[in-house]
């Protein structure tokens, strides 16, 4: 079972003291040197120290030693200093009285006349994180921000952070933001810059949510001065604060496409650094930066396979693993690209098989007619290997190669080779390939009949032994049985070996494999009826009487069919199949560009965007303004949404709006593959309407009339402003409720029960549009209407929103789907309400609200 | 970002554990050794270096037997996570002279030290071995590193040559030797990694090296050094290269190396910080002459019965030994019993036959250039296979490790360190070794 706890105090053994007689032990021993000056005592004391952390850092609890841990730390060795710091910053929140004892000697250390004291004094006086004690740390703060000696700043402006973690409200009264932004911009050390940048960005995406002002300042960070004046230095900073440049550089829109070919000169040599996070966070600069040109942003994929494959073979397996899933990313979006470089996806014996699963599907992915023959082979030298779930992918991935279609002769040699290997994952694996294979060569039917002499003597071997041990696993037989049903025809065994298998019933103890039995004795029967009767007379009694509710209730049908005219039966167990071309990918193409965004983080590692696993209050500054683009219930509309519910609530939106995104992306493509659209969530919309938003944002601040220039972009870009300042319909006397509550899983409930009550397609005001690009814009506007978002999603330029709302002083509740489309600034709502007849008059009162948007 | 970081011993014990956030619970580390311990029920498959339990993500890498482990709730570079857990690990070895359980536990006060001052709040700083320096205060405490097994890479130098002083790799940045002085040195190791894959015939259908250029400093003044290559190595696919170049894949340098006459002569020139670090990462699929070639024979000689014979040939030069030789080869799962015949002068081979992975394993202690050997192997079965036999078995896998040899024929020509008097004669170490990555032949 489970490993062996490493804490001593659960499990005292003899040869160990009990973690409580050891502290007794240590208090006693602090006290008698805590007031000695006596040659030799900091000796002493460092060794009582060190005891006590080591105590520390095996869990047990040595937080009752703070008294006498503060008294000792009277010392000016700084070895014994900074073991009482590390002591402290441990333990100071659960004794915040004692906490203040602290202070004291802290506060002192800040005014050190060595920086690396103060330094270290100001670290752990911001470590404490104890609120009542926070009045203390602003002075020293501020005068650390200040400090001549860049290692005390470096400090400082991490305190800084610590300090709004504690107590947001005295960090931003202190103005200390402001202090780091000046800092930022201006401090001749490139750490001091890095944390500065880190800073900001994780204090302004917190505040955001509740601040418009830091969600602007948070976008001022990917302003053109910031990102040059960073880039300019980017050599000078440490490789890891090139990476923080570098992620930050990701989210910046150049004006033009020079600016992208100077960024990416500028950078170019950072492919070629050893660390691989930097290639990465580089890599991802460059994809991003071409996205909507796409003859560079191929060039790109080569330009970086290179640098990308040495950093897999360099490093240490780990290190390789985190590039290889990027390289794997990109394989799947472009395979072409890597066709040749096949072979440096061929699995070692030796790798893991973390390693091994990736690597298999990069094969999968590059195979076409060139190279089919060469992956075949190795996959198939894989198949022989002692590692079963590896080799049982490794079939799979011969399967799905077979699907593509190329040399599917050769490949189906091959799989039938598997049969012969008398390993029972290896035929179960290759039978159910087989079986997709067949079911894929409908089209291929000459070759099919070609291979059938063959096929069915191996399947009848393999029958032959099915009572023996051979073919245990259920998903072998079963595909082992839907071939005899499905092949009767040209399988002279197939009744009997079926019979045979009918009178067996009861010993088959899975009910996949009775399952299939039933519908293999009822296809065999329509191809082969007198020699089937028996058999499919014998299989639906024993199905009648079958304990299983699933295969009772398919025998009950197929009789009751039966009984109903054989000629219905026939076209519903033997339909004319449709070849099986390529399988439904398990992931939306939505879900892929998402992870392609979040490129460089844990996304590409889980296969899944980052709203899938992280909470909300922990999406960092990766996501950056990402609100918008995250499918996500709104916090504020449901504090009941568990979790689970909000992914679920997530997935079914994502799934309805796969279509109309599908449409929209067609539709905006216009024949290049990365155009505008999808560029990094919502903070960055396509080109055209971010230049748009920058206009409007800066003409419409004071009055709620755009100036006659921003028309005329408007107009240029083809928006319908009609709409826009012209008179806004003047609410109906419908009110709403403004605290109206509902659940998310209610709301699903809901819309899914209601009928649709009212759908109305309108334009936006080109102001509205422009103050989508923020963040939660909209949502606050909303709410400021009495009308509550609680989910949202899409992707530039097509946003879905879900709202509801109630109607005042009554339990009628209203629900609202509304699309825009930020492009052309069409948007259309549907209304769904528990009292029909006042939908018209919502729908009003909701267009009404929803043209005062943006003009504010 | 990262809210913990901690390092596990091989039986999950909490060496050091460093919480920087206080985002993520307390026993993480706990939920952590469960999950990588069980990742599946067969235990067969190791844990990815990165997952996600109930929101929080773990990182891990293994080095020298630790595991050593981040934690966080945020979305960030799995990358950047990893290279710092790595370098953390390369900077208490820089600093402790030798890395393992033993002298971790003996100078967990200093890696905490060090672990304060590499990150804060969860944002890295510096991991400069030589910046760090003026923060470090404690002294490291030296554990006997004659009784401790050697680790890593540079251990083989210890047991491959015995002109290098066996000190040289547990040297500490900043403890004193004894006698107060410190010796002036610098290690320059070629160190590459090969992989090969013979088919059934022999015919090499893979290969591949992936090379590099580590340096370790224990230069004080910090003088410019010069490293020469290859005159005719080349960088990417050049068609008109001639037969006898060197044409790498790709590289990719550490900061510190300027590349301006990399161009002209191959000259790498930079100011090496101190510590351990590579100068040059390189990767080559140039075809190469393999170090062994392998001959693996499998014959079915009765109804239960079957004889393995596998042959070794050394294709180098026989001024040069290949150590630590063990080769592999799984056997068809039905085999209860091996006997095996060695030739006659094979010294210091062992064979064994692993009965719970079905597998025969062969060392060879020494193997002299241009030698041969042969090693038999009657396997008796206890039941009749069914199937083909080649499919049962192989491939044939073998790991070694070859000083002084360099697959590549990528050389340091030379290394010179900037003069600062004519007294000033620092050592210079450049050495080589090819260890084997995967290299395998197949029946």
């Amino acid at each position: 079972m489970a490993p062996p706890p490493a804490h001593p105090q659960r499990s005292p053994s003899p040869s160990q003291p009990s973690g409580k007689s050891e502290v007794t032990d240590l208090r006693s021993q602090l006290r008698q040197l805590a007031g000695s000056r006596a040659p030799g005592a900091d000796d002493a004391k460092r060794d009582l120290f060190k005891k006590v952390i080591s105590n520390m850092t095996i869990g047990i609890d040595v937080s009752s030693l703070f008294g006498e841990m503060v008294m000792c730390s009277a010392t000016s060795d700084i070895v014994l200093k900074k073991m009482c710091y590390l002591y402290v910053g441990n333990y100071a929140k659960v004794n915040p009285d004692l906490a203040l004892l602290t202070i004291n000697f802290l506060q002192r250390d800040c005014k050190d006349d060595d920086p690396m004291i103060r330094g270290l004094a100001l670290r752990s006086l911001c470590s404490l994180r104890v609120a009542n004690l926070v009045e203390y740390l602003v002075g020293p703060l501020g005068s650390g921000l200040k400090d001549n000696n860049s290692y005390v700043r470096t400090v400082a402006v991490i305190g800084v952070v610590k300090l709004y973690h504690i107590s947001a409200s005295t960090c931003l009264d202190a103005d200390f933001p402001a202090t780091l932004k000046h800092l930022m911009l201006n401090d001749p050390d490139t750490q001091v810059v890095a944390n500065c940048l880190s800073a900001l960005q994780e204090i302004w995406t917190l505040e955001s949510t509740s601040s418009e002002e830091a969600a602007k300042e948070r976008e001022t960070l990917v302003s053109k001065p910031v990102i040059y004046y960073l880039l300019n230095r980017i050599k000078e900073f440490s490789e890891w604060a090139q990476c923080l440049v570098l992620e930050l550089v990701a989210k910046y829109i150049p004006s033009d496409n020079s600016e992208i070919f100077d960024i990416m000169n500028l950078l170019e040599d950072r492919l070629q650094h050893a660390n691989g996070a930097v290639v990465l966070a580089t890599s991802k600069v460059f994809l991003h930066l071409t996205l909507s040109m796409a003859d560079v942003h191929q060039q790109v994929y080569e330009r970086i396979k290179a640098p990308l494959l040495t950093q897999v073979s360099a490093g240490s397996p780990e290190q390789s693993y985190a590039v290889l899933s990027h390289l794997h990313l990109l394989v799947m979006r472009a395979p072409y690209i890597f066709s040749s470089d096949y072979k440096h996806f061929y699995c070692q014996y030796n790798e893991p098989s973390y390693v091994k699963k990736l690597k298999l599907e990069m094969l999968t992915a590059v195979a076409n007619e060139s190279n089919t023959y060469d992956i075949v082979t190795e996959l198939c030298e894989y198949a022989a290997n002692v590692d079963i779930p590896i080799a049982r992918e490794s079939i799979r991935a011969v399967g799905k190669i077979a699907l593509q279609q190329y040399d599917v002769n050769a490949i189906v040699d091959r799989l039938l080779q598997f049969l012969e290997m008398e390993k029972d994952y290896v035929t179960c694996e290759a039978l159910t390939n087989t079986k997709l294979e067949s079911s894929s060569m409908q089209v291929l039917v000459k070759d099919l009949l070609r291979k059938y002499p063959q096929w069915s003597q191996d399947c009848i071997a393999v029958v032959g032994n099915i009572s023996s041990k051979n073919v245990q696993e259920p998903k072998a037989k079963a595909a082992l049985i839907w071939m005899l049903g499905e092949y009767s025809q040209d399988m002279p065994d197939a009744p009997y070996v079926l019979e045979s298998l009918v009178e067996n019933w009861d010993e088959e103890h899975s009910a996949e494999v009775r399952l299939h039995l039933l519908t293999a004795v009822m296809k065999c029967f329509f191809k082969r009826a007198p020699e089937t009767q028996k058999a499919l007379g014998a299989a639906l009694a024993a199905g009648l009487a079958d304990f299983h509710q699933d295969v009772h209730d398919r025998a009950l049908f197929y009789y009751r069919l039966l009984q109903y005219k054989v000629s219905v039966a026939e076209s519903v167990v033997n339909p004319p199949k449709q070849a099986v071309s390529v399988f439904a990918d398990s992931q939306s193409s939505e879900i892929k560009d998402r992870i392609f965004d979040e490129f460089n983080s844990l996304s590409v590692i889980y296969q899944k965007p980052s709203y899938m696993f992280t909470d909300k209050e922990h999406r960092g500054t990766l996501e950056f303004s990402d609100e918008l683009a995250n499918l996500s219930i709104n916090a504020e509309a449901g504090d009941s949404a568990v979790p689970a519910q909000r992914v679920e609530a997530n997935d079914n939106d994502l799934l309805l709006s796969i279509t109309e995104k599908e449409e929209g992306r067609d539709a905006a493509s216009n024949g290049s593959a990365y155009s505008a659209p999808s560029y990094d969530g919502a903070s960055a919309t396509s080109a055209a309407s971010q230049s748009l938003a920058d206009l409007a944002f800066s003409s419409t601040s004071g009055s709620g009339q755009a100036p006659a220039s921003s028309f005329a972009i408007d107009d240029l870009l083809g928006l319908d402003f009609s709409v826009g300042a012209a008179a806004t319909p003047s609410p109906p006397p419908l009110s709403l409720n403004p605290k109206a509550v509902l659940d998310p899983g209610t709301f699903q409930q809901k819309w899914r029960q209601l009928p649709l009550s009212l759908s109305e397609d309108f334009s936006l005001s080109p102001q509205g549009v422009a103050a989508l690009a923020t963040s939660n814009a909209l949502l606050r506007h909303m709410q400021s209407h009495s009308i509550h978002c609680i989910a949202s999603g899409g992707q530039s330029p097509n946003f879905k929103f879900f709202f509801f709302a109630q109607k005042a002083e009554s339990a009628s509740i209203y629900l609202v789907e509304l699309l825009i489309n930020s492009s052309s600034a069409k948007s259309q709502i549907k209304i769904k309400a528990d009292d029909q007849s006042t939908s018209q008059a919502f729908s009003t009162l909701f267009q009404s609200a929803l043209s005062k948007f943006g003009t504010a | 970002m990262i809210s913990q970081l901690f390092v596990l011993s091989q039986r999950g014990d909490n060496i050091v554990f460093r919480d920087y956030r206080r985002d993520v619970h307390k026993a993480s580390a706990e939920t952590f050794f469960r999950k990588v311990k069980f990742w599946n029920d067969d235990g067969e498959e190791d844990a990815p270096p990165v997952f996600n339990v109930d929101g929080v993500n773990y990182f891990h890498v293994k080095v020298a037997g630790l595991l050593f482990v981040a934690t966080n709730r945020v979305n960030v570079s799995p990358s950047l996570v990893l290279e710092l857990l790595q370098r953390i690990a390369r900077l208490i070895k820089d600093y402790l002279g030798v890395l393992n359980e033993d002298s971790l536990r003996k100078n967990f006060v200093l890696v905490y030290e060090l672990l304060d001052e590499v990150i804060d709040f969860g944002y890295a700083q510096t991991t400069s071995t030589e910046l760090l320096k003026s923060y470090i205060f404690n002294e490291p405490i030296m554990i006997d590193s004659a009784v401790m097994p050697p680790l890593g890479a540079a251990s083989i130098f210890v047991k491959g040559n015995k002109r290098m002083p066996s000190t040289v790799i547990t040297k500490s940045v900043v403890a004193n030797e004894p006698g107060g002085r410190k010796r002036e040195e610098i290690f320059v190791d070629v160190i590459e990694k090969i992989s090969v894959t013979f088919n059934s015939s022999g015919y090499i259908l893979t290969s591949e090296i992936d090379g590099t250029i580590q340096m370790k400093s224990y230069l004080t003044g910090n003088p410019e050094i010069r490293l020469a290559l290859n005159e005719d190595l080349s960088i990417g696919r050049s068609d008109y290269a001639s037969s006898t170049a060197v044409i790498l894949d790709d590289c990719n340098f550490h900061e510190s190396v300027h590349l301006d006459s990399f161009d002209t002569d191959r000259t790498l020139s930079l100011v090496p910080p101190e510590g351990e670090f590579p100068v040059m990462n390189y990767r080559m699929t140039q075809p190469f002459k393999p170090p062994f070639r392998i001959n693996a024979l499998l014959e079915e000689t009765g109804p239960l019965k079957a004889e393995v014979i596998i042959k070794v040939c050394a294709d180098f030069n026989p001024s040069i030994n290949a150590n630590t030789v063990l080769v592999q080869m799984p056997v068809p799962k039905f085999t209860n019993r091996v006997n095996f015949e060695l030739d006659r002068e094979s010294v210091g081979n062992t064979t064994d036959f692993k009965e719970a992975n079905k597998r025969l394993e062969w060392s060879i202690k020494k193997v002299v250039g241009g030698a041969e050997h042969t090693l038999r192997a009657k396997l008796t079965f206890s039941q009749e296979l069914l199937g083909n036999i080649m499919k049962e078995a192989g491939p044939v896998s073998m790991t070694f490790d070859i000083p002084m040899y360099h697959a590549s024929r990528l050389q340091v020509k030379y290394l010179q360190i900037a003069k600062k008097s004519k007294a000033h004669n620092p050592y210079r170490w450049v050495r080589y070794v090819t260890q084997a990555n995967s290299y395998v032949a197949r029946l």
